[in-house]
């Protein structure tokens, strides 16, 4: 806790530091509105928000699992067959290379305003460090403890199982945190830019009201989903890798 | 009937000849250390004995079957104890068995029976990072023995450790594997270590490497220490020491 105490601390100076310039019409507050407006504004709003964060959040869960399904896939295949790696890999990263508002618009005409448009965007944000994740971990599984169990006469798919998959885990959650939040953002974007319901649809129509106080409210909500959505993947980081911890108890 | 035989073994990489016709025994209940300086081809003998590389020429066997780049045989025990850190002890330990097939349950239960015996008591369910470099590497030893319970392939499994913990473990070396009837062959560069544990010890020297000279060590078994100290180790020392030009 002692060691969070300056950036709370910080963050606790910067809203002080916004509410006055706010206050004292430094920049007029319809432009930029003080924090008190904004928790105000999202009380008020607190009905509507949670409707909205429940499509986002569908949207974010089913582009984040397909994410991590193609990526373990992929990521598989890859570390299986070297010639699949070749040809695959330079693919993987112009994926990345894509701007995503140039995409989705796209994705939308291909799929239309429902959910498919999103997750399918979502798929193409997060598959990326999830599979890049993946690929390393394997790769740089300990090669002396291959070979230690190959002499005992171990298959690939043992290989696999006690020792690639375990030894990538670490490099897996790195990759997964990322994603978690690209999800998130990825669905708001691709609400923005075409979609009925959702925080990004949200956005827009505050944004076209004036209504900057409401579009704080849900820029800060997003911010804490996402948040939320990495901490509790930490949380099962350290379930699943208790060994880690190990030092500690010595 | 020996335990192991490598008969006439050469190996070559390309145009690279690595060893040149290297051929030892290794008798039910020996200890047998290959000695030789770094780069002489040690590792490649091992990973030859162990099935990872096929020679060039010669064969492999164990008890008189022919083993040659075969693995799943004859498991080794190295350096580096290449405990599993995310597997506790007893997981670790337990892989071997895992690997031929065995229930999960069985297997730990075939560790936790063989744990006081390797010192290990208590430490079944925690994690290599817990554990010291001794411990380590009598889990690292327990894992091998699960694998092949009557012949050992190590390669300067106590290097790594200091002198201290190193003599103990010499000590500890020699007390178990005449209680579990445990054939070694023993790879290393330390000509003390060598004398004192081995009945015979092959020289491999060369290059290519070749076996240049067997000496076979009378002292009887179990040595303790101060065997280390006498004229007649000093002796042993001496035509080790000439042979390798050291």
């Amino acid at each position: 806790m002692r060691n969070k105490l300056p950036a709370v601390a910080a963050i606790v100076g910067l809203l002080l530091l916004w509410q006055l310039v706010s206050v004292t019409g430094l920049v007029p507050s319809f432009m930029l509105p003080g924090p008190i407006k904004v928790v105000r504004a999202f009380i008020s709003d607190f009905p509507l928000l949670l409707e909205n964060s429940a499509v986002t959040l569908t949207e974010a869960f089913y582009g984040l699992a397909l994410g991590v399904l193609l990526g373990f896939i992929s990521a598989v295949l890859m570390d299986a067959f070297p010639l699949v790696r070749r040809a695959f890999y330079p693919i993987l990263v112009i994926t990345q290379t894509i701007p995503t508002v140039a995409i989705a618009p796209l994705l939308v005409l291909w799929f239309g305003y429902e959910i498919t448009p999103k997750v399918v965007l979502i798929v193409l944000t997060t598959f990326f460090p999830l599979t890049v994740g993946l690929c390393d971990g394997f790769r740089e599984a300990d090669t002396d403890a291959i070979d230690l169990l190959k002499s005992m006469g171990a298959s690939r798919t043992q290989i696999f199982r006690y020792i690639k998959l375990p030894s990538a885990l670490p490099q897996f959650f790195s990759g997964l945190r990322i994603a978690a939040a690209y999800s998130v953002v990825g669905a708001v974007i691709a609400e923005w830019l075409g979609g009925f319901s959702g925080l990004g649809v949200y956005m827009t129509r505050v944004r076209s009201a004036y209504a900057f106080d409401k579009m704080f409210a849900v820029i800060i909500l997003i911010s804490a989903i996402s948040l939320v959505l990495m901490g509790a993947i930490g949380l099962l980081e350290r379930e699943l890798t208790p060994y880690r911890r190990a030092r500690e108890q010595k | 009937m020996e335990k192991l035989k490598v008969d006439g073994v050469s190996v070559s990489f390309g145009d690279n000849e690595v060893l040149r016709d290297v051929s030892l025994t290794l008798m039910p209940g020996e200890l047998v250390s290959i000695l030789g300086v770094s780069g002489v081809g040690k590792t490649t003998l091992f990973n030859v004995i162990s099935g990872l590389i096929r020679p060039s020429a010669g064969r492999v066997l164990l008890d008189g079957q022919d083993v040659t780049g075969s693995p799943g045989r004859i498991s080794y025990m190295l350096q580096k104890d290449m405990l599993l850190p995310y597997r506790t002890i007893e997981d670790n330990c337990a892989l071997p068995l895992l690997i031929r097939g065995e229930s999960k349950r069985t297997a730990r239960e075939a560790v936790r029976e063989k744990l006081p015996e390797f010192g290990l008591q208590g430490v079944g369910r925690k994690w290599p990072a817990q554990l010291s470099g001794g411990m380590r590497q009598r889990a690292a030893l327990l894992r091998t023995y699960l694998f092949s319970k009557d012949v050992a392939l190590l390669d300067e499994p106590f290097s790594a450790l200091d002198t201290l913990t190193k003599s103990s473990m010499h000590r500890w070396y020699l007390d178990i594997m005449d209680k579990i009837k445990l054939s070694t062959l023993f790879i290393t560069h330390d000509m003390d270590e060598a004398i004192l544990l081995s009945d015979r010890i092959c020289l491999l020297t060369g290059r290519p490497g070749t076996i240049s000279r067997e000496i076979v060590i009378t002292e009887p078994r179990p040595r303790d220490g101060d065997f280390a100290l006498t004229e007649e180790f000093l002796e042993y020392k001496r035509l080790v020491k000439e042979e390798l030009g050291a």
